[in-house]
């Protein structure tokens, strides 16, 4: 079989120019995809051959029995013997496809035995992963720049399916993924690793995986989710247990390190700036860079009174979201108190809003009810 | 088989001009103004589609922003489904039904007049849709929760139409059923039923029994945008999930809804032009019904990455397969029915042939879609946009056209051009496959569906895509241009211009006298429809 399959993934890869083009599903790297490789090219095979010999028939008839060649109609019009016969030859050729196919849903359902367990959560339009086990989380987002999207840029190798931060996971361990959905749902798809699992906003579903080689493997949202849904891709990094470890103790480092101090008082100037990069990770898909939002669908941000006016409801909105509008989430428990004091202030200043009001990381704490 | 002519003036008087339209109650009239309306649907749904292959043409965003792109996508579909295919066939039922099984009309003349005409208000909603705050809905043409809880008002005209076109397809199929089981002349026994009528009643009923299903979940999206529900919103105790299998026991028949009266269609013209009765009438018969009643047991196939047990997975994928079975019956019914006929090629025969082979191709990616470990890869992907365009549009369509063309003659009294017909079959057979067969490798290597850019491996089979769906739906003008030249200028058509056919339309001169069989003709019938011998009938 993995003769076969060898044959088949450098089959149907013919490198045209400058893309590979691909025919087939990508070669696998785990024993799932291996399972479901070897399971899709069988049913190609029967398929193929059904086709084949069905349709050989059909053409063989009407070249065979033209008008135009002089034949003649011969009037039958049934036969029990071979109507039985075709009734029950595909009844058993898909008992022969069914027999395979359940052992590889059984060994798909099958995350028990886990190494580790990380938390995939879709938001719209990004995901976050957290390792269960060594509270360690992050957001990943497209890192794609939007002038290469709007043509304005070169479109790099990986163009839209390159991340700010990949999911890093150690090969050959068994990693159970638990996911759920803030908002809609999302679908967590890396073709590669062979599995595709619905993220449910509510709700928490399992799947698993086990890679055997290093390697970067990418995946993207396979369920509409609304307007960046072909935006959001999934960057899959597998690495030698060895340097799994030491990605994760220098993660673990950076995440002590970057909590830095909650009582800092910030300057205007640093808190536009940190809330510039802040909005274009989590505000400019709906709000746009511009501010002004897309008319009918998201509100603008310039000049109108959620952004000049009250502060406190300012602050209210971003932290719990809209009560009218599902669209605009609660970026409270996504976002760290000092990020969402510099998206706020940057917001309330920037496109000519010049209010010149700061808001501090402290004052986000308060409005949470002072637990942070 | 004589022709009374009637002078009477009375409510049998052919009434005109606008009227004759706004006001129909005759089954022809009406069957026309079906037939219109969905092929203008068709070209708007073509129109959009072609704004998708555009902007997917390249990579990067050229033409439209996200936010249209998934309006465009999700508006393509419904109109493709509801205003496109579901009344053609209605549109086709109204006009043959009568004709096949030797009724005066359809059984509710007035009721049919307001099924069709609810559908235009229902298509202005979502075309305006475009133009309200936050445009068209863009959930996709599935519109799942919670995302369609997210939209503006252009979800609430989407739920709006989606409620007067189950109304208007509900009461089209309640005429239907009651057409054919109460108004067949004397001899037409339900065992020798033309396919298409056979077809027509069991497609009714899968649209009585799933319309309101789909009326109800687009309702629970409603009431939870508006009015406080939460149906599908877990933080208030309920499931996005229960939308999914509310929406699938509606969508899975709704399929066949789309896919039997092709079948129909197709055992007509296959006989006919191959001089051969149909192969295994009854086992037809049997295999229509059995697709029918397992189309209410799969369900949950579009579902297999939601996450449900195994068990659950298990038992929705042999279910899935045995489909494969009664539809295996039907292609082989086909084509023995050709073995050893005398076979010709017009116009209806190629569509019909082209159905054949291209339909079986849907159906064998839907096998390999069934085995649900292998659509936990697939599924989302431009592999299942291949295999259900293999199945709507080589199939749905390419049986309308051959519908069109075949009955052309009894409609309008003329011949279409031959030379048109067969120019537009070969153009829509090879921009047809152009255009979805790459689809499956897009799909196989990993780019999911209802996405408006792409990473730049899928480029060479985009840009493949894009110039064939062009060049199909440029090839559909040629289509038009036949209709309209043949209805003024085709050569006169005979009463039965296909030397093989033998059902009852083809006793009544063409076109089709306006008020046929105002008495019942007494038939003697052989299977499939065909007539042997015909006593009496009466037209206007």
């Amino acid at each position: 079989m993995s003769l076969l399959r060898a044959f088949m993934v450098g089959l149907t890869v013919a490198s045209t120019g400058a893309h590979a083009v691909q025919l087939n599903l990508p070669a696998p790297v785990t024993e799932i995809a291996r399972d479901v490789y070897d399971l899709h090219t069988l049913l190609l095979v029967i398929t193929a051959a059904i086709f084949v010999v069905v349709f050989a028939v059909m053409f063989y008839s009407l070249f065979r029995h033209r008008k135009a060649a002089g034949h003649k109609a011969r009037l039958f019009h049934e036969n029990t013997t071979v109507e039985v016969i075709w009734t029950v030859i595909p009844f058993l050729i898909l008992v022969g496809m069914a027999w395979p196919a359940t052992r590889v849903i059984l060994d798909q359902k099958s995350t028990r035995g886990e190494d580790m367990t990380i938390k995939v959560t879709g938001y719209q339009w990004k995901w976050r992963y957290d390792y269960l086990d060594e509270k360690v989380g992050f957001m990943s987002h497209l890192a794609t720049p939007r002038t290469a999207i709007e043509n304005g840029s070169a479109k790099g190798d990986h163009y839209l399916l390159e991340v700010d931060e990949p999911l890093v996971v150690p090969t050959g361990k068994k990693v159970r993924l638990l996911l759920t959905a803030n908002d809609v749902i999302h679908a967590w798809w890396v073709p590669a690793l062979g599995i595709k699992q619905d993220a449910i906003p509510g709700f928490v579903r399992d799947t698993w995986f086990k890679v055997d080689q290093p390697g970067i493997y990418r995946g993207q949202c396979a369920e509409l989710c609304g307007k960046d849904h072909g935006f959001m891709p999934i960057v899959v990094d597998a690495r030698a247990p060895a340097d799994y470890e030491q990605w994760l103790a220098a993660k673990k480092a950076a995440a002590a390190a970057g909590a830095g101090d909650p009582d800092k008082v910030w300057s205007l100037a640093d808190l536009m700036a940190r809330g510039e990069k802040a909005y274009l990770q989590n505000c400019v898909a709906c709000h746009q860079a511009n501010g002004k939002g897309i008319p009918g669908a998201f509100p603008s941000l310039v000049g109108t009174p959620m952004v000049t006016g009250d502060l406190a409801a300012h602050i209210d909105i971003v932290l719990h979201g809209s009560k009218k509008n599902p669209a605009m989430a609660a970026w409270g428990p996504q976002l760290s108190d000092t990020d969402l004091a510099a998206i706020i202030t940057y917001e309330r200043n920037a496109w000519g809003n010049n209010t010149g009001q700061l808001v501090q990381p402290k004052d986000i704490r308060a409005a949470r009810g002072g637990k942070g | 088989m004589a022709v009374v002519t009637d002078t009477e003036q009375g409510h049998h008087a052919r009434p005109r001009g606008w009227s004759r339209w706004l006001a129909a109650t005759n089954h022809k009239d009406i069957g026309t103004l079906y037939l219109w309306f969905s092929f203008t649907m068709f070209l708007t749904g073509g129109v959009m589609a072609l704004g998708i292959r555009a902007e997917l043409f390249q990579p990067g965003l050229q033409f439209w922003q996200p936010d249209l792109f998934n309006q465009l996508t999700t508006l393509h579909g419904l109109i493709m489904v509801f205003g496109a295919i579901m009344p053609a066939f209605t549109g086709m039922a109204n006009w043959l039904l009568p004709l096949m099984i030797g009724a005066p009309d359809m059984a509710f003349a007035r009721m049919n007049n307001w099924s069709f005409w609810l559908l235009p208000p229902a298509a202005l909603l979502l075309i305006v849709s475009f133009a309200v705050p936050g445009g068209a809905a863009s959930a996709g043409w599935t519109l799942y929760a919670p995302l369609s809880t997210q939209m503006g008002m252009g979800m609430d005209l989407t739920i709006f139409a989606i409620h007067i076109m189950g109304i208007s397809s509900i009461m089209g199929s309640i005429n239907i059923i009651v057409t054919i089981l109460n108004l067949r002349a004397p001899g037409m026994t339900l065992m020798k039923m033309p396919m298409f009528a056979w077809a027509s009643l069991i497609t009714a009923y899968l649209i009585i029994a799933v319309m309101p299903v789909l009326a109800g979940v687009v309702t629970m999206v409603l009431t939870d945008r508006h009015f406080g529900t939460h149906f599908f919103n877990a933080a208030g105790g309920g499931d996005p999930v229960l939308y999914q299998h509310v929406f699938w026991f509606f969508g899975h028949p709704e399929v066949y809804i789309m896919a039997l009266p092709a079948f129909g269609i197709v055992s007509h013209i296959l006989p006919t032009f191959a001089r051969k009765p149909l192969f295994g009438y009854a086992s037809m018969v049997y295999a229509t019904s059995s697709i029918a009643l397992l189309s209410f047991m799969v369900w949950a196939h579009h579902m297999f990455t939601t996450g449900m047990p195994a068990t659950a997975q298990l038992f929705f994928m042999y279910a899935t397969m045995l489909i494969a079975v009664p539809t295996g019956v039907k292609v082989f019914n086909w084509i023995a029915t050709l073995w050893q006929g005398s076979i010709s090629f017009e116009t209806p025969m190629l569509f019909a042939i082209g159905f054949v082979c291209l339909f079986t191709v849907g159906g064998l990616s839907g096998v390999t879609l069934s085995v649900a470990a292998v659509d936990i890869q697939l599924q989302d992907s431009y592999y299942v946009v291949a295999h259900f365009h293999y199945v709507l549009v080589a199939g749905a369509l390419f049986s309308l056209f051959a519908a069109v063309y075949y009955w052309f003659p009894k409609m309008s009294g003329r011949m279409y051009s031959e030379r048109l017909g067969k120019l537009h079959f070969w153009w829509s057979l090879v921009w047809f496959n152009v255009t979805f067969f790459p689809m499956h490798f897009l799909g196989l290597a990993g780019m999911p569906r209802r996405i408006p850019d792409y990473a730049l491996q899928f480029t060479s089979f985009n840009e493949i895509a894009s110039v064939g769906a062009f060049c199909f739906g440029l090839g559909q003008l040629i289509f038009l241009y036949n209709i309209l030249w043949s209805l003024r200028r085709g050569d006169p058509a005979p009463a039965k211009p296909w030397e093989g056919a033998d059902t009852l339309e083809w006793q009544l001169p063409s076109p089709a006298p306006y008020h046929s069989f105002v008495e019942a003709p007494e038939l003697e019938v052989g299977e499939n429809g065909a007539i042997r011998g015909m006593k009496g009938g009466v037209h206007h």
